[in-house]
């Protein structure tokens, strides 16, 4: 009897020794983010004045200046992408979830299964290959050069799959009885989707591309490749420029100016941050009305 | 045919269209890139240009077997530090976690998968490249394997944990209370029940990000040194093999494409290949790990 005890408490010894070990994981994950995040925030903040945010950065080997040319390339390549990627997106989205599951015609049921192993094989493509795709293609054989609109072309492929997921998801979330009644009361299947299901699913679409806005931001090798890197303040989508994120690449790499390449970079983690706030809220709002 | 059923029927086609888009731009992806890459394999031959260890653009040679053992060691390392600790996360997330824990933990584990890699790359090149060169060995510069292995652990991290933590997840209810009404302690069903349920999730939780760690380009480019040379250990010691500098398949690519032309151009096309090729199998089969491992639901 003794003995079986003793197996007792030599199994619950070893589960508290394997459970230390567990919460030790989730402790030091969570100490990784603290330390990366604080890091570069506080040295990075350390160099922050108004005055890096206004001033254009002035080249040269120093890496002196600001970064006010490389936010105005980031947001006009962010428009841009997101003028490309969300019709497609939110088009393809919707013929997925919409359409997809009543069609009669057998080809086009093959059609659908090629959509859906597209849209899983795009999202796992390493951004280098789209870059190097964007760079055959839209770079050199079809003349566009080093410009916001290559990029953008290529930054669409990145993001044109976490488009399509999330508006997938936002729609199954609508209540079939919505479709049902729009239905029941004359509505066509196009008038409904576009009246009824598409703004009840609009905070859930939106989530998607704030977080494609985010990708783009965040994304250096596909635009190392495409955009050119200049840092002057870009004019038109036919001009070259560098965003965020390419000027920390840069200024680390070709000045080893790297407290401006911290500050720059610790604008890009709050941005980052701010977008993952954003994101947390609207889908928590969203599953308080659903009740899920 | 009214007008409104004419409507209903074209924009049922712009949609399918739209559908339709991501296959395409992948088969264009294959298509332009292997079409490049022609020359190379025509010209240099497949077996030459994976095994050749000399990469000299300026004198015509083209091996990318430092490139390959390069992205090869560099993700072994990732694998070999950062999946425990995503399988512990996982873990730890899933099955003992008090819920106002798991409010802190998941998000920080989201946040990771956020934070742009050329900050990765950054703090690696001002942080831990600092630490390692600290290690006393020849020629050690701290750029290399080693700094690249671990930035690249934490870069995984998210992939791994959220997909495993999924597949741990998905293990019926049901099998946790058989085994518990056993009388097996929480860790035992875990280890013998929930576990080798979860197993094909988690290899391909693993093999995804494998491919994402392949993948990885700019904080790869800052701290790995980017010599091209076949990686070797430069004491007694074979473990100092990752304090050796390297260049990835990502890096080699990203490095000189934009100054390239003609075969040297078309080259590193053939890189692109070879990488896009070896991330398809990858996710490919991860795919059909996560198929298998699907539960009836009950």
């Amino acid at each position: 009897m003794g003995e079986e005890v003793n197996r007792l408490q030599l199994r619950k010894l070893q589960q508290t020794g394997a459970f230390s070990l567990l919460w030790f994981a989730g402790a030091v994950s969570v100490l990784i983010m603290v330390f990366v995040v604080g890091y570069v925030i506080m040295t990075g903040f350390s160099h922050l004045t108004l005055d890096f945010f206004i001033t254009p950065p002035r080249g040269g080997l120093s890496g002196e200046g600001g970064i006010s040319s490389t936010i105005i390339a980031t947001v006009y390549l962010v428009i841009c992408t997101l003028i490309i990627a969300t019709p497609l997106g939110i088009g393809a989205g919707v013929f997925l979830v919409e359409y997809a599951d009543n069609l009669k015609s057998s080809i086009i049921k093959k059609f659908v299964a090629l959509a859906r192993y597209g849209v899983e094989t795009l999202a796992g493509v390493p951004s280098i290959i789209f870059g190097l795709f964007g760079y055959a293609l839209f770079v050199t054989a079809m003349h566009f050069g080093f410009s916001i609109l290559s990029a953008a072309l290529a930054g669409s492929c990145l993001v044109i799959p976490v488009i399509i997921r999330t508006t997938e998801e936002a729609l199954k979330a609508v209540p079939d009885s919505y479709r049902q009644a729009s239905l029941a009361m004359g509505a066509s299947r196009w008038e409904t989707i576009r009246k009824v299901v598409l703004p009840s699913a609009v905070n859930g679409i939106s989530t998607g591309l704030i977080l494609s806005a985010g990708r783009i931001v965040s994304e250096t090798a596909i635009f190392y490749v495409t955009l050119g890197g200049s840092y002057r303040t870009p004019t038109s989508i036919m001009s070259s420029g560098r965003t965020m994120a390419l000027h920390v690449y840069y200024l680390a790499m070709e000045t080893r100016a790297f407290d401006k390449a911290m500050a720059t970079g610790a604008v890009l983690v709050v941005l980052i941050i701010i977008i993952n706030l954003v994101i947390n809220m609207i889908s928590r709002r969203l599953s308080a009305k659903t009740g899920s | 045919m009214t007008g409104k059923q004419r409507l209903e029927s074209v924009v049922k086609y712009i949609l399918l269209f739209s559908a339709l888009m991501s296959i395409l731009i992948v088969v264009m992806i294959g298509i332009f890139t292997f079409r490049e890459a022609i020359p190379a394999f025509r010209d240099i031959g497949i077996i030459k240009l994976l095994t050749g260890t000399v990469w000299r653009p300026g004198q015509g040679q083209y091996g990318i077997l430092a490139m390959i053992a390069g992205s090869g060691l560099v993700t072994l390392g990732a694998v070999v530090i950062g999946v425990p600790l995503a399988l512990g996360c996982a873990i730890f997330l899933s099955e003992i976690a008090p819920p106002a824990v798991r409010s802190i933990v998941r998000p920080s584990i989201e946040l990771l998968a956020g934070i742009p890699s050329v900050v990765y790359g950054l703090f690696g090149m001002v942080v831990i490249v600092p630490l390692v060169r600290n290690i006393d060995v020849p020629g050690n510069t701290g750029f290399g394997l080693l700094s690249a292995s671990i930035v690249l652990a934490v870069m995984i991290l998210p992939t791994i944990s959220s997909v495993s933590e999924y597949a741990i997840r998905s293990v019926p209810k049901r099998f946790r209370e058989g085994s518990l009404a056993l009388g097996a302690t929480k860790w035992e069903t875990l280890t013998k029940v929930i576990l080798p349920g979860a197993k094909s999730g988690v290899m391909s939780a693993i093999i995804l990000g494998l491919g994402r760690a392949l993948g990885e380009t700019i904080a790869m480019i800052m701290v790995i040194g980017n010599s091209v040379i076949i990686p070797f250990a430069s004491s007694d010691n074979p473990l100092s093999i990752f304090l050796s500098r390297a260049r990835t398949l990502t890096g080699n690519i990203a490095v000189e494409i934009n100054y390239a032309t003609g075969l040297h151009e078309s080259a590193l096309f053939a890189t692109g290949v070879v990488l896009f090729a070896l991330i398809m199998i990858m996710n490919s089969s991860a795919r059909m790990l996560i198929g298998r491992g699907k539960w009836e639901k009950k």
